[in-house]
């Protein structure tokens, strides 16, 4: 049996270290989890190796954000085509648009509203998605995993937030996929997602996983998130009302971007 | 972090991973001005880690006021009239660490407050993203600044740029070490 080559992110270690080790570390820090007051997502986690090197080390300075930070760029239709919300068309914008086939995999839909910490509709706003594919492989030049490439299948998309902060993308499930952190490292099947809100502040990227996966208990980079409840949120549920018949499998997540910090009021 | 009056728990954040430019960068992303238009500057600087090392797979975001001081409300950031002023752009770092960005000086959005690019950092290994600022080099009101003025000389040096001969402006960020960037937090 040959070794598959993956992306080697931490050197020799990644050869010796095992899966039990770092479910080791996991458990050692998860005992002063939840921390009031701390970040939710913990920048420096050594688990994550590649986070070692890439975290701050000083306490982020507050700042009173200031009027450019509390605006935030805008977005419309005219920047997103609606059928940058299919991913199953097989075209976008300079990828590839003579594809007519369909892309293989389990289709879903994804839909979910992005609401502010009161509780208001993002509306209007930039939402962008890319992922693997059914095979568990991204479109992207230092990809080194050998599942195969769907030629139908770029894995990216984007829409603008309806008037009830909705977004919806048509998609296929992403696969897991194996990684350099440690030996046998193997990523939770996920979607990555990045929303803008009314404010800079607000900015978002993070990933969207299937509920039930085997390989949450597994993965440092789910578990840098001390809270549960917290990594629950970025589970998606399964929808039936979503689902559509004889078509596709529907997944609902919504989203709380921080703030906000100015005064909200009422969009003409 | 929640907001103080905040109902709703925030969704957390997670690293934007290796794959970045498989759905991020666009044509036109990091020129918020054409190339040639009066005025307009390169903005650059390369993204560090903690040995010092090139980070190639980060991605930097800019937010900023118009020359005016006016702040932009206009759509078209992803599909660039040549015209239109968006004031966001998006920049993924090359293999050398670098990103650049083709833009115009903001001005003050008040008076007497100093002007800054507001920008967010994102990278593979950095699980969550980080913000920061760009002050101007040597502009009069950086003197007053709440912010500057808080932090000792090597701290605010981080949030400065330096001017190079032909007016280019270069603003490296240290994610970690000596030169570590002050990171902000507005929550
Ligand atoms: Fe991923």
């Amino acid at each position: 049996m040959t070794v598959t080559p993956v992306p080697v992110l931490s050197g020799w270690e990644a050869e010796t270290l095992t899966q039990a080790d770092i479910v080791a570390e996991i458990a050692a820090l998860a005992s002063h989890d939840a921390v009031e007051g701390a970040p939710q997502t913990r920048t420096n986690y050594p688990p994550y190796r590649s986070s070692i090197l890439r975290h701050p080390t000083k306490e982020l300075r507050y700042a009173d954000p200031e009027t450019i930070e509390l605006w935030s760029p805008c977005f419309s239709e005219r920047d997103v085509h609606p059928l940058e919300a299919d991913l199953t068309l097989g075209a976008h914008h300079g990828w590839n648009s003579q594809v007519t086939g369909q892309p293989i995999g389990e289709r879903i839909t994804v839909s979910g509203r992005v609401l502010d910490g009161d509780g208001r509709p993002v509306v209007g706003q930039l939402v962008e998605v890319w992922q693997a594919n059914a095979a568990g492989r991204y479109v992207h030049k230092n990809e080194q995993h050998d599942a195969p490439i769907d030629p139908n299948f770029a894995g990216i998309g984007r829409c603008i937030t309806g008037s009830d902060g909705s977004y919806w993308f048509q998609t296929i499930k992403p696969g897991p996929y194996p990684w350099g952190n440690h030996r046998n490292a193997w990523r939770p099947a996920h979607i990555h997602f990045s929303f803008f809100g009314r404010e800079f502040t607000q900015r978002l990227i993070t990933q969207m996983y299937f509920p039930g996966d085997p390989l949450f208990a597994l993965d440092p980079i789910y578990h840098s998130i001390s809270d549960l409840q917290d990594r629950n949120a970025l589970v998606a549920a399964y929808d039936h009302e979503l689902s559509v018949p004889e078509h596709s499998l529907g997944f609902r997540w919504d989203v709380v971007l921080s703030g906000p910090n100015r005064t909200w009021m009422e969009e003409a | 972090m929640t907001g103080l009056n905040a109902l709703l728990r925030t969704t957390p954040g997670q690293t934007i991973g290796p794959y970045l430019g498989q759905g991020l960068p666009f044509t036109g992303d990091n020129q918020l001005v054409p190339h040639g238009t009066t005025g307009a500057i390169c903005l650059h600087g390369v993204v560090y880690d903690g040995n010092g090392a090139p980070i190639e797979d980060a991605l930097v975001e800019i937010w900023q006021a118009a020359p005016d001081g006016t702040v932009a409300q206009a759509a078209g950031s992803l599909d660039r009239d040549g015209w239109t002023f968006t004031g966001w752009g998006r920049a993924a770092c090359d293999r050398t660490g670098e990103y650049s960005f083709t833009t115009v000086l903001p001005g003050a959005t008040e008076d007497g407050k100093p002007p800054f690019f507001a920008v967010v950092v994102f990278a593979r290994g950095l699980l969550d993203k980080l913000f920061t600022r760009i002050y101007l080099p040597g502009h009069p009101a950086n003197t007053a600044d709440p912010l500057l003025c808080s932090l000792d000389e090597a701290q605010r040096a981080t949030l400065v740029a330096t001017e190079d001969a032909v007016g280019h402006l270069r603003f490296d960020i240290y994610l970690q070490g000596d030169r570590e960037t002050v990171f902000l937090r507005h929550g």
